[in-house]
């Protein structure tokens, strides 16, 4: 966590949801456009604060405060994502899934919002909130198509699975402390379905984001001059734990596969000893309860690799996705370095208005300083949160494990105890091996 | 070797020229004689201890590499514990010899199996090479059962050429051949035509034949699916060993994750590692299966065997009606059957008194020995369905037995897995919450 941060918070910044923000927000809401429209375009690589945000990066940061515990008690907006549900159009077939809102946050009108929105819905979002925030760390959406496996788009797993998944972002975002205050989340959140629409036609014209992608691309093949090694070094791991995460999500889905086939064979061997069975007489309920007692393994082998799909396998498969978004945050960073440098390069070389371009500098430092400090914020954040999610999802696996095994172990004792109370009725035995 | 080393005399049972009263006799005393305790077993310790590869010259003159096996034996003495024991060493085509001796010369015994030749049902990890070290010591274990098998056998143990097979190096393979087995041997289509043309077999071997085919259909089919369960067993615990390569190398880039993923990752491995010695233990349990799967061609042997004889009886019997009808057919002077006989005296004029006669001492001779074939082969029969069925209840008996044995280690063995899986992933959600 930054120290630079703490030092310039009021001391009177308890909340990590700043009132004073919340209070700009709903001042400013008619000067959305004038801002959104803002010719103060070099400041945008995207616009780094929402419309109705204070220009300034170092006011910006004030309000806000990283904590390191972030008390769940002091949690005032809750979301759900459920109730998926087809929509039949002449053109397409979609899903909409129901986000729900329940908050005591002031900036919103009501305290509960019903709304229903589309992946696309969620792309557009997230897309706006790297936009703004090109240095923080969004949470993942899940992908747009499922390439392994080939998972129908309407298939019950899939929906439920991304259902999940989208649930879980709008809560990452809910529980950020910069990212909640979006303007854009709130209007997510909130706005009726044409209302959105209507909202989401605003924002930077196409010449304006072409401009944007043309600047961005330039800045990338400039390459950045003087990284400062933090950077370097958090860039180092997250290829690391890029490799990393990725194996583990490949090792998960074998182990997931082999279970699922030790299970299908393990379906056919308990019915061969019923099949013996029925040509004994002496061992016939022996064998049967041998049976029986495959049979229930089964069952709990059904229900581990359940599990296993359900908790350990989605997780891993985010952070793989977080990785992804590591990196490419890493990389907006880079840029925005990168174009300072080249400006603060041409006032050394180039003959130009000296005055204006100094003011474009000095700008564009601000916007540097800010977005490491933003992004060194959040790199704290996100590593605790990584260390919990996953901790969390291995301790998941590593208790149902247990309980598997407890169970197995069950099913046999008890078929051994029946086996050891029947009176034994040779008493010399030969000593026959 | 002891004072009163064992009998002299060849086999006593399958002599087919003792009386039924002998050999109902000899019978008893055997049964007698187990529970005096004097099985062989019981006075004898015997054990297949080593194996050993050789190089040899085999038949065609061609060099081949063989097995040989290292039989022990000692008797079961306070006063010759420390002794040494004697031993000798054997190949398994010598046991497949005495075993071919031993089902000739008592038809009526269901004659314990030996291990596979050639490793046939295994699961992956197992190669199916007869030279494998894992195959060869199997096939030693399932040796000395076989020869345990025969020794506390009630007839078998008192067999003379198997008591020498445990004793004496030199000279035992000239010995069987000597005992003149293989012509006694029936031939397989003899036998295949007799099951096809009985028309009364006894009923209880029909079931038991019945049952032997469904065993071994259903054993087959369940040594298959363990091993495949065995199979994917092994792949799912083997893909955890991955866990803990990768959490080792996490850790190293992680600072407060770093020991609790570094451990974890030692557990993976140690669960990695436990299958194979849960499936070697397994592997223990499938012999004792296969044991009994390919005792079902000995149940089958033995009711082929039966199938012969009352086939033989049948055969003889039909030849004696036969005869009886061609007497009947003399004094009456009628011919009902069609005979060229017939037929050429209808041509050709009747015969002559005399040449009657003469005919009718002929047949009456052969009636006489047909009478007696019948009787012989009645008691032949008769006694080998008696003798056939002791046997094949003490089987019975003994399969029950072990059989049962085998579930209830079966079920301990699986009892012995949770609880390592129980151990191992209790120790790495305590890693996990260190993390």
């Amino acid at each position: 966590m930054s120290r630079t941060i703490d030092a310039v918070v009021s001391p009177t910044q308890t909340n990590t949801i700043p009132a004073d923000i919340s209070g700009q927000m709903l001042d400013l809401d008619e000067d959305d456009d004038l801002e959104v429209f803002s010719k103060d375009s070099t400041l945008a690589d995207g616009n780094m604060f929402n419309a109705s945000m204070p220009t300034s990066p170092g006011s910006m940061v004030n309000q806000c405060k990283f904590e390191e515990d972030e008390e769940s008690d002091s949690k005032d907006i809750f979301i759900t994502v459920d109730n998926p549900e087809s929509h039949v159009t002449a053109i397409e077939t979609f899903i909409t899934y129901r986000v729900l809102t329940k908050t005591t946050r002031s900036e919103f009108d009501n305290s509960e919002y019903e709304v229903r929105r589309r992946y696309q819905d969620f792309l557009w979002l997230k897309g706006k909130l790297e936009d703004t925030h090109s240095t923080l760390i969004v949470h993942p959406l899940p992908e747009k198509f499922v390439v392994k496996g080939m998972v129908e788009r309407f298939n019950g797993d899939f929906i439920e699975t991304r259902r999940k998944a989208l649930h879980k972002f709008l809560n990452r975002v809910a529980d950020h402390p910069i990212l909640s205050c979006s303007e854009d989340f709130k209007v997510f959140l909130s706005a009726q379905a044409w209302e959105l629409t209507t909202y989401k036609k605003q924002g930077p014209g196409f010449l304006s984001r072409m401009g944007e992608t043309v600047r961005a691309v330039a800045n990338s093949v400039r390459g950045v001059k003087n990284r400062p090694e933090e950077f370097t070094a958090i860039q180092e791991y997250v290829e690391d734990f890029s490799n990393k995460i990725g194996s583990l999500d490949k090792v998960t889905q074998r182990i997931v596969k082999e279970q699922k086939e030790y299970l299908e064979e393990l379906k056919e061997y308990g019915p061969t000893y019923t099949l013996w069975s029925g040509s004994e007489e002496e061992l016939a309920e022996q064998l049967k309860g041998v049976a029986g007692c495959i049979e229930r393994c089964c069952k709990e082998t059904e229900e581990q690799v359940g599990h296993l799909s359900d908790t350990l396998v989605p997780v891993l498969h985010e952070y793989v996705l977080c990785a992804e978004t590591l990196k490419a945050v890493l990389r907006r960073r880079d840029n925005i370095q990168a174009e300072f440098e080249a400006k603060n390069e041409a006032l050394a070389t180039k003959k130009v208005d000296r005055d204006a371009l100094k003011e474009e500098i000095d700008k564009l430092e601000d916007r540097v300083e800010w977005a490491n400090n933003a992004l060194k914020g959040d790199w704290g954040r996100w590593q605790r949160s990584m260390r919990g999610d996953l901790k969390s999802a291995f301790l998941s696996t590593a208790e149902k494990n247990v309980d598997y095994y407890e169970k197995c172990l069950a099913v046999w004792e008890t078929f051994l105890l029946s086996q050891r109370t029947e009176p034994s009725e040779e008493t010399d035995r030969d000593n026959t091996p | 070797m002891m004072a009163d080393s064992g009998p002299k005399e060849v086999a006593v049972i399958g002599n087919t020229e003792l009386t039924s009263a002998e050999l109902d006799n000899n019978i008893k005393n055997t049964m007698v004689e187990i529970e005096k305790g004097t099985s062989l077993l019981r006075k004898m310790e015997i054990s297949v201890a080593e194996a050993e590869k050789r190089t040899g010259k085999n038949t065609v003159n061609m060099q081949e590499i063989y097995t040989v096996y290292l039989i022990e034996t000692r008797p079961v003495d306070a006063l010759t514990e420390g002794i040494t024991p004697d031993s000798l060493w054997r190949r398994y085509s010598e046991f497949e010899l005495l075993r071919n001796y031993l089902l000739v010369t008592y038809p009526f015994v269901v004659v314990a199996p030996l291990p596979e030749k050639r490793a046939e049902i295994v699961w992956h990890k197992l190669s199916a090479d007869n030279m494998d070290p894992d195959f060869v010591e199997r096939r030693r274990v399932g040796l000395e059962n076989f020869l345990h098998r025969v020794a506390s056998h009630p007839v078998l143990c008192n067999d003379n050429i198997f008591y020498i097979f445990l004793t004496e190096d030199k000279d035992w393979k000239e010995m069987v051949y000597e005992t003149g087995f293989q012509a006694k041997a029936d031939s397989r289509l003899k036998a295949v035509n007799a099951a096809f043309r009985v028309k009364n077999p006894d009923g209880r071997f029909t079931e038991l034949k019945h049952y032997s085919d469904e065993l071994q259909t259903v054993l087959s089919q369940l040594l298959r699916v363990r091993a495949r369960v065995a199979d994917r067993l092994y792949g799912v615990y083997k893909v955890h060993g991955n866990y803990g390569r990768v959490f080792s190398e996490w850790s190293a880039i992680e600072k407060e994750m770093g020991d609790g993923l570094q451990s974890a990752g030692h557990h993976m491995d140690a669960y990695a590692a436990s299958v194979d010695d849960i499936l070697e233990e397994e592997e223990h349990y499938a012999d004792q299966l296969k044991e009994y799967l390919f005792y079902t061609d000995a149940l089958r042997a033995v009711c082929r065997k039966h199938e012969l004889t009352q086939f033989e009886l049948e055969m003889v019997a039909l030849d004696l009606a036969c005869k009886k009808q061609q007497k009947e057919e003399l004094v009456t002077g009628t011919v009902r059957t069609f005979s060229l006989k017939g037929m050429t005296s209808k041509l050709f004029g009747q015969e002559t008194a005399e040449q009657r006669e003469a005919k009718l001492q002929v047949l009456e001779q052969q009636l006489k020995e047909g009478e007696e074939a019948v009787k012989e082969k009645n008691t032949e029969s008769d006694e080998f369905v008696k003798t056939a069925w002791v046997d094949i209840e003490r089987f019975k008996d003994q399969k029950d037995r072990d059989l049962k044995e085998a579930l209830i280690s079966y079920a301990v063995m699986q009892i012995s897995m949770c609880k390592k899986g129980i151990q191992v992933w209790t120790n790495a959600k305590e890693c996990f919450n260190k993390m």
